[in-house]
């Protein structure tokens, strides 16, 4: 089913008696999801994702704008009516119920024609049960569970009354690492294998980029940007997604474009066609660096970690605005580490420039 | 080390004096009490040991209409209280304007002094030859006819009875289950609301099991408390219990030590213990009624 | 599916029970509201304009002041305050002495039998009041203390529940500070006065309110040691009013020493209201 925002915002009351005016959640969203897609939610806490999420499943009423589903207009259809499964970030898995209790919990609530036999709901049940693989746990109680089989069951009970979609508020905030790569693999697995289209909300970027289809950017209640994960990655549209997105993260350097070509500390590193004389903001992520003994891009060497697959090279620079740039070359490189500063050249499809206040993206031309 | 082990004993010496003198001593001399026959108050003596305190006791008028009273009491209040304390937390606990303003009137009760506030309810209630009284202001305004709720028919003063019991001890029962809803997680609720689940689904499938535990404690304690009524009769009722035919189980227990027909601490002491294997048995059944029902996390 | 209409009725639907919600509480918070505005509009009434209403009125359009000086000059309520109020101060400090000396050793010191001690100590919470009392009675009644403020206070005092409260709140006190307090040369009661009571305020100002409220409402073991008038508590005072104070048929006077008595602990609920509403969910009970 195609999920559809129009113009959706929502507003709650200030509770600083302080500031004046209400706290915008959600500013103004506008957004088309195709159907059966997994769409990673992201954005850094209090970005309005979670709030997002809750409209979705009726949780919430929205200020103003619009929601439909496929071509229905559910605005203001209160949650039971919706169609939604909903995964909470702590599972809310009833604590008296065993596992069998709690997915079959939704088939209860059925209605009229729908309504099902205890013996059809217990089978509809176990079929779920089997896809999440917690077929052989269905008398335990959740406390009985290990934090990834409870995951596990609270999906399940999403899915059970086969929603038309699937939310999932922060799925895997609360496993440990291992369990993580895991169950994100098995969400992904689950998704394609029920076709449903799927959206959830996460602060990790590298859990969005993996199993998204598509990632949806937000930051203070508005969306910066929506695309496939490596797209984002390759071609962020402000300062704000480039950062978000990437480990190690980008540098930031302050810089400047003179005769189109880009100065850094003084120096010119790069040739930036198109782009006019100012000051601007550059950005490098770390692959983008390539070691070169006649490199244009010169900073004070510190260490080099090696990393198996590849090396990291710390070093600094004084217009960086971290403290420690961190560049990632391949391992068979040689680095002299008895020197006091290393060269590099850069990758053009690398380095993004960003407009000095707004932040916004100033692209190279060719 | 070593020197601790003296001063931790005289740190406790004063609440060991205190506990030894009053509480210790006097459970076991109640025993004692209770099985010594015809036991003369004036040389401190008695003349045997039995079952005869027991015998008179459970024979003694008074003493079986005292249990029926309580019995009546019991079983009328603690579900009524109990209910009622749900219906309000859960009213309470799904609004938010006003709220602790309601709380706070609530509590009142609480903390009022229970024979003082016990005089406006008799006057409420009492019928005179000056006034019927506001509460037969109310039935008559419903078309029915004045009633003495203090000194007419048994119902009537059974209903004051139970009803300023309910009013008693209605604010401890509100606030333990409002403290119980609140501390259930938001997430249930809305899980449950995104499922489907009708208003009464979630409250008899989700909240009654989420606050089963301190539903159970209301309902025991409930149980020991109202065994044990006493000073809300007094109030109601005036101290002559037995000639008012509204005493109570610790009613008969102080009649019997002290006042009008006192004097006799050996029928006292049994009749305090036959009270308390009658609140024990109680108890002990809730227990087990509560390991099917009561759901502990 | 139609789903305007099934927003539109649970739109009304989500009406219908706000309503009714507010509805009910507010006949509850009636309910237990009348009784105090009854007894303070009673007093408020003359004695004449009291008794010549037959159909009582719910307000009153003169109303007088009298009533309370008669129910502070005609029967001793002001002897009752005053007895009251000692009674309620030495039984609370008494208690709160040998509270905080039994909790501080059951959690901070290590000595022999402790472990036994506190088990005993903790079977004597089910030991219900009404059956220690008989002999507490024939004590009190053979040391001779009947009618004195000692045999008020004395088997008052102690509380097992009070103790239990106050040793876990200290227990709660990490071990570190207790170690570094006996580094710097901190004496057990040093430490006990200057570190544990004031973390554990909060606990002991609990204790405290419940322990007054308790002593305020107290009336079954006064009543039953006192037939002195010169000795009665306020809830033995309104008794022995209702029998026989304001020869018995002045309901004016008598509302007033019931506003009189019930007044103090309002105000000290109003005032410490979280305070005591958290006390008394920890662990109070009534009745």
């Amino acid at each position: 089913m195609k999920v559809t925002l129009q113009n959706l915002t929502k507003k709650f009351p200030n509770r600083n008696k302080k500031v004046k005016g209400d706290v915008i959640a959600v500013d103004d969203v506008s957004l088309e999801i195709p159907d059966g897609t997994l769409v990673g939610l992201l954005g850094p806490s209090g970005c309005g994702k979670s709030t997002t999420l809750n409209l979705l499943s009726g949780l919430l009423q929205p200020t103003e704008g619009k929601i439909f589903f496929g071509d229905d207009d559910v605005t203001r259809l209160p949650p039971e009516h919706r169609g939604v499964g909903l995964v909470f970030q702590n599972y809310a898995l009833y604590p008296h119920r065993t596992v069998m209790g709690n997915i079959c919990f939704p088939l209860e609530n059925l209605k009229g024609e729908q309504k099902l036999t205890k013996q059809q709901m217990q089978e509809k049940a176990l079929e779920v049960a089997k896809l999440v693989q917690i077929d052989g746990l269905m008398e335990r109680k959740p406390n009985e569970l290990s934090g990834g089989q409870q995951q596990r069951v609270a999906i399940a009970r999403a899915l059970v009354k086969m929603p038309r979609l699937l939310l999932l508020d922060e799925p895997l905030s609360n496993l440990d690492a291992r369990l993580r790569l895991q169950t994100r693999e098995e969400i992904r697995r689950i998704q394609r294998s029920t076709g449903i289209t799927t959206i959830f909300v996460t602060h990790d970027q590298e859990e969005a980029m993996s199993i998204s289809d598509l990632i949806i950017v937000m930051k203070d209640g508005a969306i910066h940007q929506v695309g496939k994960p490596q797209e984002i990655y390759d071609d962020p549209i402000d300062l704000f997604v480039a950062t978000f997105l990437g480990t190690p993260p980008i540098h930031v350097f302050d810089a400047n474009v003179k005769g189109e070509k880009l100065y850094i500390g003084g120096k010119a590193v790069l040739d930036v066609p198109g782009v006019a004389d100012q000051d601007i903001t550059a950005a490098i992520r770390p692959e983008g660096f390539e070691l070169d003994e006649n490199g244009a891009f010169e900073a004070e060497l510190d260490r080099v970690e090696v990393m198996g697959r590849d090396v990291s090279v710390v070093c600094r620079h004084e217009n960086c605005q971290a403290d420690a740039i961190r560049a990632i070359i391949p391992s068979d490189a040689q680095v002299d580490t008895a020197k006091a500063t290393v060269r590099f050249d850069l990758k053009p499809g690398k380095v993004y420039l960003f407009h000095k206040e707004t932040g916004k993206r100033i692209r190279v031309e060719g | 080390m070593e020197n601790q082990n003296r001063k931790g004993w005289l740190y406790l010496l004063p609440a060991a004096l205190f506990l030894g003198v009053f509480l210790v001593y006097p459970l076991i001399d109640v025993l004692i009490y209770s099985f010594e026959e015809n036991f003369n108050f004036a040389s401190q003596e008695g003349t045997g040991v039995g079952l005869y305190n027991f015998s008179y006791v459970l024979h003694d008028p008074y003493f079986l209409q005292a249990v029926k009273n309580t019995f009546i009491l019991v079983f009328i209040t603690v579900p009524l209280s109990t209910g009622i304390a749900l219906l309000i937390s859960l009213g309470l606990s799904s609004i938010k304007k006003l709220r602790n303003a309601f709380q706070t009137i609530y509590f009142l009760p609480y903390v009022t002094n229970t024979l003082a506030v016990g005089l406006v309810f008799m006057i409420l209630f009492k019928k005179t030859p000056y006034t019927d009284g506001f509460a037969n202001q109310i039935i008559n305004f419903f078309g029915g006819s004045s009633v003495d709720f203090i000194d007419g028919p048994y119902w009537a003063k059974m209903f004051v009875l139970c009803f300023y019991t309910v009013w008693v001890v209605m604010p401890f029962k509100v606030l333990i289950l409002t403290s119980a809803l609140a501390s259930v997680n938001d997430t249930y609720y809305q899980a449950a609301r995104v499922d489907g689940t009708s208003r009464s689904g979630i409250f008899f499938k989700v909240t009654l099991p989420m606050i089963s535990p301190s539903l159970f404690y209301l309902v025991i304690t409930g149980f020991i408390g109202a065994f044990k009524a006493y000073s809300d009769a007094v109030a109601l009722f005036g101290t002559n219990l037995n000639v008012a035919e509204m005493n109570t189980i610790v009613g008969y227990v102080y009649d019997m030590l002290y006042g009008d027909s006192g004097g006799y601490p050996s029928y006292a002491s049994a009749a305090a213990i036959i009270l308390f294997t009658i609140v024990l048995t109680i108890t002990c059944i809730n227990l087990l009624v509560s390991k099917k029902h009561v759901h502990y996390s | 599916m139609d789903y305007e209409k099934i927003e539109k009725t649970a739109a009304r639907k989500a009406r219908i029970v706000k309503a009714f919600t507010y509805a009910a509480l507010i006949f509850w918070a009636v309910l237990v509201l009348f009784p105090f505005y009854w007894m303070v509009l009673t007093s408020l009434k003359g004695y004449g304009e009291y008794n010549s209403e037959f159909v009582p009125k719910l307000f009153t359009a003169n109303p007088t002041l009298q009533n309370y000086v008669q129910a502070f000059t005609d029967v001793p309520l002001g002897q009752y305050f005053l007895n009251t109020i000692i009674f309620t101060l030495v039984t609370t400090a008494i208690m709160l002495i040998v509270t905080v000396l039994a909790a501080f050793a059951f959690a901070r010191l290590e000595f022999r039998g402790k472990n036994l001690a506190f088990t005993l100590f903790l079977s004597l919470m089910m030991i219900p009041s009404e059956l220690v009392v008989i002999t507490n009675y024939v004590t009190v009644t053979d040391w001779e203390l009947r009618n004195t403020f000692a045999g008020l206070i004395l088997p008052s005092v102690a509380s097992v529940f009070y103790i239990y409260l106050l040793k876990e709140n200290f227990a709660q006190v990490p071990n570190e500070l207790y170690y570094a307090a006996k580094m710097d040369g901190t004496s057990d009661f040093m430490f006990l006065w200057k570190v544990l009571i004031p973390i554990c305020r909060p606990t002991i100002v609990t204790i405290i309110i419940l322990k007054v409220v308790e002593c305020w409402n107290s009336f079954v073991w006064p009543r039953l040691v006192t037939d002195d008038e010169r000795y009665f508590l306020v809830s033995g005072g309104i008794q022995s009013i209702r029998e026989s104070g304001f020869g018995r048929e002045n309901i004016p006077a008598m509302m007033a020493a019931v506003v009189a008595v019930s007044a103090p602990l309002i105000v000290l609920f109003l005032v410490f209201r979280n305070r005591i509403m958290e006390g008394v969910s920890r662990g109070g009970t009534k009745g």
